[in-house]
Parts: C-alpha cells; sequence; structure tokens
C-alpha cells in the first residue's frame, strides 16, 4: 500500500538511469517522439500561419507554408468587424469574476472542513465531491428555465455564477490538499493568543495558502476561458458573448474567408499558451494535482 | 441565590453557546460555497428528476406521463436517436480507453525513461489540452475541408486522390474525423498523469529490478505499470465519463449530422431544448448522462478491484 502512496508524490526531477538501453530501441523512442511531436505541433504552426495568409495563399499556391505576405489586416478585420475584441473582453470578465468568485467560496468552505473539527465535516466534503462526476450538462434544463423567468439571460452574471460553481469542487479539491499541509500547531497557537475562526481564517491561512493560489486559478481559468456549452445556450446577445462562442458566430460569417478566423483562433488561444510559455510546471501540476488528489 | 444557580448550570450552558456559535461560524464558512453548489448544481438535478417524468414545454404546466420519457429513450425513433446517440459515445469512449490511453500510457512510459529533451517533450504533448475545443474544432474543419483543407490537399498531393472524402459529411467518416481531433487533443493530459505516477516510483524499485536482470520493458511492465494503476484507473474513468459528456467537438465538427448519425446525448439535450421545446425530454436525457455517469465510474472502479485481488 505504501507504494500506492509514493505515486502521489510529483517528482520531477526524479533520475532514473537504466544500465543498458539497446541504441536500436533508443532510435525508436526518438523516432516516436519527434513523429508525436509532429502531430502535436502542426495544427498549431497550420493555426498560426494561415491567420496571416491570404485566401490565394491558404486555397492553393501555399497551403501549409509559411505566408509569403504577412497579412496582419486579418486580424485587425477580427478585432474591427469580427468584434474578437469585445469577445475577448467578455471573457477576461467572465473568467476572471468566476476564478475570484470560486477561488473565495472554496477557501472558506475548505477551512471549515478541514481545520475545524466537527461532526459532518467529511460528509460536506464528500456532498461538494459529487460535482466533480457530475456533467455540467444535468443542470442546464432547469438553469435555463429559472434564468430566463427571471429575465436574467444575456448578463455576465448569467455565465459567472454557473462557471463558479462548477469550478467548485475541483477548487475545494485543491485547497484541501494544500491546506491539510499546513501545521495544525499554528490554529492552536493562534487560538491560545485569543485569535477566533475568522481572524486565524484571514491572518494565518490565506497569507499561508499563496501558493495554492496559482494552482487553483489555473485549473479554473482554462474551464470557465474554454467554456462553450454554457455560453452557447445562455448568451444570445453579441454584447455579453465570449470568446469560444464568438469564434463560432465568426465562422459562421466567414464561411469562405478563413484569414480572419485564423486571427480569431489565434486571439482566443494566445493567452493561454502565453501563460503555459511562463508558468508550464505550474499548470502542469495543477493537472496532476486536481486528478491525483481525487 | 440567582448567583449560584447561574454558576452551577454555568458548564453545560457555555459549552451549549459555544457550540451555537461554532455550528453559526461553521455554517457562515460554508454558505458560500453551499449557495453555488446547491442552486446550481443539486436543486436543478433534483428539478431535473421530477420534470423528467413529465411532458412539459417549458412555460405551461407539466403533465405527468410517467415512465414515457425514458421509454421513448429507448425506442428507435427517427427524431430522437437517443440509442445511436448513446452508440457513437460509447464508441468514442472505446477508442479513448483502448487507442488514446495505451498512446498516453506509451509516452509517460517513454519520457519516464529520461531521453534527451524529456521537458521539452513534456511541455509540447499537454499543449493541445489546453486549447479551447472550439479552437481545435475549428481547426480540424479547415484541415477536414473538402476542397481547400490540409488532408485532402496531402492525399492529392502523394496521388491518393481516390482517398479524399468530403470527412465531416460522410456517414462513413463523419463519426472518425470526430474521434481522431479528441484523442490527438487528450492523449497529452493522460500522459501528464501518468507520467507524474511514473515518475512517483520510488528509483530502489527500479534498481532491485534491475539488478535482478530485468530488461527496461520488463520494469515497466512488472514494476511500474501495477503501481500507477491507480492512476490509470483515474484516466478510465475521466475517458468513459468524458465522452459519456462529448458536446463541443461534435457540435462544431459535425452538428450531429449526417443524417443524425453522429449525435450524442448532449447534443440531442440542446436540440430537445431549443428546437424542440421538449423540456421533459431534455430532462430525461440529462438524467440518464448523470445515471450513466455515475454507473460507469463505480463500474471502472469495480473492475479494477477485481483485477488487483
Amino acid at each position: 500500500m505504501s507504494d500506492k502512496k509514493k505515486t502521489k508524490t510529483v517528482d520531477f526531477d526524479t533520475t532514473y538511469a537504466p544500465k543498458k538501453t539497446n541504441p536500436a530501441v533508443k532510435v525508436i523512442i526518438t523516432i516516436i517522439l519527434i513523429i508525436w511531436t509532429v502531430i502535436n505541433l502542426f495544427p498549431i504552426y497550420f493555426m498560426f500561419t494561415f491567420s496571416l495568409k491570404s485566401n490565394k495563399e491558404i486555397f492553393g499556391t501555399n497551403i501549409a507554408g509559411l505566408p509569403q505576405e504577412w497579412l496582419w489586416s486579418n486580424y485587425s478585420r477580427a478585432m474591427g468587424t469580427g468584434n474578437m475584441g469585445l469577445y475577448f473582453l467578455n471573457s477576461i470578465i467572465v473568467t476572471g469574476a468566476s476564478i475570484i468568485i470560486s477561488l473565495v467560496a472554496a477557501m472558506m468552505a475548505t477551512y471549515a472542513i478541514t481545520r475545524i473539527k466537527w461532526r459532518g465535516s467529511k460528509l460536506t466534503n464528500a456532498f461538494f465531491m459529487l460535482g466533480l462526476t457530475i456533467p455540467i450538462q444535468a443542470s442546464i434544463v432547469p438553469v435555463y428555465v429559472v434564468l430566463s423567468r427571471l429575465h436574467w439571460l444575456n448578463k455576465y452574471s448569467t455565465l459567472i455564477v454557473p462557471y463558479s460553481a462548477f469550478a467548485l469542487s475541483m477548487a475545494i479539491l485543491i485547497c484541501t490538499g494544500f491546506m491539510v499541509e499546513i501545521p495544525f500547531d499554528l490554529d492552536e497557537a493562534a487560538r491560545i493568543d485569543g485569535c477566533g475562526l475568522w481572524r486565524t481564517f484571514f491572518e494565518i491561512i490565506i497569507p499561508l495558502m499563496k501558493p495554492a493560489y496559482a494552482t487553483i486559478g489555473i485549473y479554473s481559468f482554462l474551464q470557465c476561458w474554454n467554456e462553450f456549452m454554457f455560453a452557447n445556450v445562455f448568451i444570445s446577445d453579441s454584447a455579453h458573448r465570449t470568446m469560444p462562442v464568438g469564434i463560432q458566430q465568426l465562422s459562421g460569417s466567414y464561411t469562405t474567408d478563413w484569414g480572419p478566423i485564423g486571427a480569431a483562433l489565434v486571439i482566443a488561444t494566445f493567452p493561454t499558451l502565453l501563460i503555459y510559455v511562463i508558468l508550464c510546471r505550474r499548470i502542469q501540476e495543477s493537472f496532476i494535482a486536481g486528478a491525483v488528489k481525487g | 441565590m440567582a448567583e449560584q444557580v447561574r454558576v452551577k448550570n454555568a458548564p453545560s450552558a457555555i459549552k451549549r453557546k459555544r457550540d451555537l456559535i461554532l455550528g453559526i461560524n461553521i455554517f457562515l464558512f460554508l454558505l458560500p460555497a453551499l449557495f453555488l453548489f446547491i442552486s446550481i448544481l443539486i436543486a436543478p438535478i433534483i428539478v431535473s428528476v421530477y420534470r423528467s417524468f413529465q411532458d412539459w414545454n417549458g412555460m405551461s404546466e407539466g403533465v405527468f406521463v410517467g415512465l414515457k420519457n425514458y421509454r421513448k429513450l429507448f425506442s428507435n425513433s427517427v427524431t430522437l436517436n437517443f440509442v445511436v446517440a448513446l452508440k457513437n459515445s460509447l464508441i468514442l469512449a472505446f477508442f479513448s480507453v483502448f487507442v488514446q490511453l495505451p498512446m498516453s500510457l506509451g509516452l509517460a512510459l517513454i519520457l519516464g525513461r529520461k531521453p534527451k529533451g524529456e521537458r521539452f517533450y513534456l511541455t509540447v504533448f499537454f499543449m493541445p489540452v489546453l486549447i479551447s475545443t472550439v479552437v481545435i474544432g475549428q481547426l480540424w474543419l479547415k484541415i477536414y475541408n473538402p476542397d481547400y483543407g490540409l488532408l485532402n490537399s496531402f492525399l492529392r498531393m502523394i496521388n491518393l486522390e481516390t482517398w479524399t472524402h468530403i470527412w465531416v459529411s460522410d456517414p462513413k467518416t463523419a463519426l472518425g474525423s470526430i474521434i481522431v481531433p479528441t484523442i490527438w487533443q487528450y492523449v497529452g493530459y493522460h500522459m501528464l498523469l501518468m507520467y507524474a505516477g511514473v515518475k512517483g516510483v520510488s528509483p530502489d524499485l527500479r534498481e532491485a529490478a534491475m539488478l535482478d536482470g530485468a530488461t527496461p520493458g520488463q520494469v515497466d511492465w512488472y514494476v511500474v505499470i501495477p503501481i500507477i494503476k491507480p492512476i490509470i484507473r483515474v484516466s478510465v474513468i475521466f475517458a468513459v465519463t468524458g465522452s459519456l459528456k462529448a458536446y463541443d467537438l461534435v457540435y462544431i465538427l459535425t452538428g450531429g449530422g449526417p443524417q443524425k448519425l453522429t449525435e450524442v446525448p448532449s447534443t440531442l439535450l440542446q436540440e430537445q431544448l431549443f428546437l424542440a421545446n421538449k423540456y421533459g425530454m431534455g430532462s430525461a436525457i440529462s438524467v440518464m448522462l448523470i445515471v450513466l455517469c455515475f454507473a460507469f465510474s463505480l463500474l471502472i472502479t469495480a473492475v479494477f478491484r477485481e483485477k488487483d485481488n
């Protein structure tokens, strides 16, 4: 059983060197890795290049090469007539608010579950963990009906509230992993010093949980930034449309003009890839934390 | 006198008061999360279960029809072919488990052997996971485009003109054209989880196996894979439930067509709501999805436990 435990600690630096590796095997391994790298990168490369090409190049003379003429006007068309600038802003508002709300709610709930002793804390945790298995489609019908009766469709909060709820279970799961690592003596010491639950929470737990925020934030960011189903169903006016739905709309109106669509795809993907380049390890660790601790 | 009485009862009274305050505080800490969770997930599901037994258009009062919606789901009808939709998501699940996961495992084991450029490969292989499915879908639509797409252009270039297809709208290739990008996108995800497991295997164990004369392949097979089994189980559960929930790529690539051959439960759900106003039926589909997700999670856990014994 102790082996099971070992799989849970993630250590990228553990090294081991096999004593004898057959050179032929080594070559085959390298070939496999290179082929899979190409298969992974090529579509992304294709996206970047066709976002800068004219139809003439894409449709005939230069399908897969670098653009002969760098057509930045595709981007201004995507931002201008394609409205991607607005959708980008909407996505940032919705995603940002959802991350903050789910993080605050998860921190508070996790504090009550892991650091206060009471009957039912385990049960409460299990209750929140239901959200990891429940498909979000399950709630779409009643939520839609209620929101439309309340005339609450087509607002930012129409998406922010469900997104926060969907991000919650994973946020609590990751939070728990981090919070149980904080020594319980600290709470004890705080209580002896006369700190109540809230002061302990604000002055001890919140500052010590800093490393967790990035992990949780990344997970929620990807979930909200890329969410399509709810955004597609709940938002019908363009003023509050988020990026994924915006792209879908754009591709409907620019069926024969690929350049601006490519530009829109790049605009939507660029922030994610930028964050990935900066926080590569963190992001990978947050995905591992989310799955392995579950 | 009064003073004395109070002192006598003090311990239990103070304790009770303290418990009450503690209880209120716990509740206050849980309140935001409970509010979100119950109002967006739990209550709607209960309402969905209730509505799934009704004929309801979302506006008027629903009429109770018992199991009629569920019976209709499993009787083949042209407008609502849930059986085909379910079959499609199970085919997707099959390919995820038996094609995608072995690829992920293979890559994780290879990277676990510390090849040159390990970090680089890990970073690249995980990249597609982060990209929005809408972007992936649009990108693959461009790849599949019958006239100008990369795939057909490539086939023409190498003189395999006869192999070209109208990929997303040919009944023979439509489902396949959904499965390929789905697998492509998430190989890296499962690989990362398994890689973390592989890296967690203690070097001593490998060393010991090597000293006993095991080849690297044997070490992977007899030492590493059994140890990372819990992670493989998680991956199988994610792959299967993910396939049941599939929506984005199907909606974008084929929209459920041609001739409704590539519908999945979630696209049917959306059609029932917004094209047909059949909220009762939509609720029934929702409930089926929840039941299936939980049933498969339990089933997979049971299968893995069985294997352990």
